[in-house]
């Protein structure tokens, strides 16, 4: 599913659009996060990973996802529809009422390209690792993807993911780090420092890359760098820096936008940043 | 009286557990069994010796072993996440809520040492809230065994059973006396019928709810004795068509009054069959260390607990 940077570029932008459409629809949902990582997400679903819009739940001989910060549904509901996975204008039914979108994602509404339901952090490595040691079991040659919020990292189950990965050589998984330095309360340097991310997950056995999340070409070579790492018996991460809000001028340099909607005139004056390049949704 | 279920031999719930995984290792290569450092406690060696490539340990780190079963569950393969009642519920809830039951995962969470009688290890490892809390989950089926023979095969038939289970077992050496073939998930087991009393017993509780039932028979007192394996979901209709015959109930289970068995009972009789009911179960409190009968008597389980709260029930009826 090889694509040109220009044509992945008009992707992300139609993706922010739906980002800030549907947040702004419902008045609720989380853009900061999901405005970062909308260029990981393009990258994932329209280059790297090999995947059918064709959904089968225990997707054998595919790459399979899993993301782990869940409130960061609107990027991920928007990537999924643009690739195929159910109809574009379903984004416009986002947290409401008898909608298959809910405010985190889930398996429960039977929605297509979901395997598992996130919200609650921390929880998603591990969910990747099954994923992971299944394949192996089945000599399925294909690759886990997992992403995690920065915050997340302060959940203790994450670290016990991490030392089972490196233990049992689980080297078909490539996870992603938003690294974007802030959560809820303020900057993660402010609330509970990560100190030095690079070497905790160095020291637990995992080969370390890094990315600048927000730049497609680095997205494409950090991805490229990570498949070349896979099979060598290290699992491997790449931290990712992404700047929350990314690119809407007024929503970045702060965490004010992790979960907040813009009201009309913030949704005018972000979409004016952004190139509609394949058609919004309908409302 | 009771012909059916004579008495052929002590072992522990978690043997008839244990010897469960070896047979479904021979015979379904879906399931993968996993454990957090309590491989003897649980008994399946054999299991590992048999099948090492189906076996995951995660080392002392339940929250992760639930998230790998979830998605081994997601690939298609069947994990059965093993460790003890009180790690394998409370200190991992969230992520049973989320990664499993939520997002409808078909995960065999296994738990021995459930209850008062696992003995000297005391309150910290003695769950009694347990069955409340995997009854709580929408869709979580329930089940606790009350011998070897009858841990064994529910052993084996959740693992044709789709969706999310808890088998609770225990840890302590017990009276073998369930006959093999009556095991259906869901399904109440009628040991005894009677007209004056349904007495109605889970898990280890069902052996001194038998030996009770002899001693009320003496004093003239009709048992009808029924054995809930599955809690849930429960077996409404024959819970009602014994309550409506001996008009009263006393359920019998090794965890807190609040929320378990006798909790459900009651549930369905207030909808359905107001009836008077007596609960021998543990009532507010945290057990202690000691031996597993010593327990069972101290925390009101004991074989007269249930004698008197027959005879309690019974004066009830109006």
């Amino acid at each position: 599913m090889a694509r040109s940077i220009e044509e992945l570029n008009n992707i992300s932008s139609q993706i922010r659009r739906d980002i800030l459409r549907q947040v702004h629809l419902c008045s609720s949902g989380h853009p900061g996060g999901s405005l970062g990582c909308a260029d990981f997400f393009t990258a994932l679903y329209f280059h790297v990973m090999n995947h059918s819009s064709d959904f089968k739940m225990e997707g054998h001989s595919e790459d399979m996802f899993v993301l782990s910060n869940g409130h960061i549904s609107p990027v991920f509901y928007s990537t999924l529809a643009r690739a195929g996975y159910f109809p574009i204008d379903e984004l416009s039914s986002f947290r409401k009422i008898n909608s298959r979108l809910q405010g985190h994602p889930t398996t429960h509404e039977g929605l297509p390209g979901v395997r598992i339901a996130s919200g609650s952090l921390g929880q998603g490595l591990s969910v990747a690792l099954g994923m992971a040691l299944a394949k192996k079991m089945n000599g399925d040659d294909s690759t886990v993807f997992a992403l995690t919020g920065d915050g997340e990292l302060q959940e203790g189950q994450i670290w016990e993911a991490v030392m089972f990965a490196s233990h049992n050589k689980v080297d078909n998984l490539v996870v992603t780090v938003d690294y974007n330095g802030r959560q809820i309360d303020g900057d993660t340097d402010d609330v509970l420092s990560l100190g030095d991310l690079a070497a905790k997950w160095e020291a637990f056995g995992w080969t370390v890359l890094e990315m600048e999340g927000n730049d497609m070409q680095s997205v494409l070579k950090g991805f490229e760098d990570a498949k070349s790492k896979l099979g060598n018996d290290n699992p491997v991460v790449i931290l990712m820096k992404t700047e929350m809000g990314y690119p809407i001028d007024f929503m970045m340099g702060t965490h004010k936008w992790h979960g907040v909607a813009p009201n009309d005139e913030q949704l005018e004056n972000a979409l004016g940043q952004l190139e509609e390049t394949l058609g919004d949704f309908k409302i | 009286m009771f012909d059916n279920y004579q008495v052929t031999g002590k072992k522990a719930t978690r043997n008839g557990f244990g010897d469960g995984m070896t047979e479904l290792g021979r015979i379904n290569d879906q399931v993968v069994a996993m454990c957090a450092d309590l491989v003897g406690s649980l008994k399946i060696q054999e299991f590992i010796k048999e099948n090492p490539k189906r076996f995951i340990q995660t080392g002392i780190a339940e929250a992760n072993m639930m998230g790998i079963a979830a998605g081994l569950a997601t690939a298609g393969k069947i994990p059965f996440a093993t460790t003890f009642a009180n790690f394998a519920t409370g200190r991992v809830y969230d992520q049973i809520r989320q990664s499993i039951a939520y997002s409808g995962k078909n995960v065999k969470i296994c738990a021995s040492h459930a209850g008062l009688t696992l003995g000297e290890d005391g309150a910290t490892h003695q769950i009694l809230e347990d069955i409340g809390l995997m009854k709580m989950l929408p869709h979580m089926t329930v089940i606790n065994p009350c011998d070897y023979n009858q841990t064994k095969e529910a052993t084996l038939a959740i693992a044709n059973h789709q969706g999310p289970v808890y088998l609770r077992f225990g840890r302590p050496s017990w009276p073998i006396f369930m006959p093999e073939g009556q095991f259906e998930i869901g399904k109440a087991i009628l040991m005894k019928e009677g007209t004056d009393v349904s007495l109605v017993a889970t898990g280890h509780m069902v052996y001194y709810a038998m030996e009770a039932t002899k001693i009320l028979e003496e004093s003239g007192i009709s048992v009808e004795l029924i054995n809930i394996h599955t809690i849930k979901p429960l077996d409404d209709e024959a819970l009602l068509r014994s309550i409506s015959k001996t008009k009263c109930v006393v359920s019998c289970e090794e965890h807190q009054r609040n929320g378990g068995l006798g909790d459900a009972i009651a549930q369905l009789c207030a909808i359905n069959l107001p009836s008077p009911q007596e609960f021998v179960a543990v009532n507010d409190s945290f057990g202690e260390s000691g031996k597993p009968d010593q327990l069972l008597d101290k925390y009101g389980l004991g074989i007269s607990d249930i004698v008197t709260a027959v005879k309690k029930v019974r004066q009830r009826i109006t």
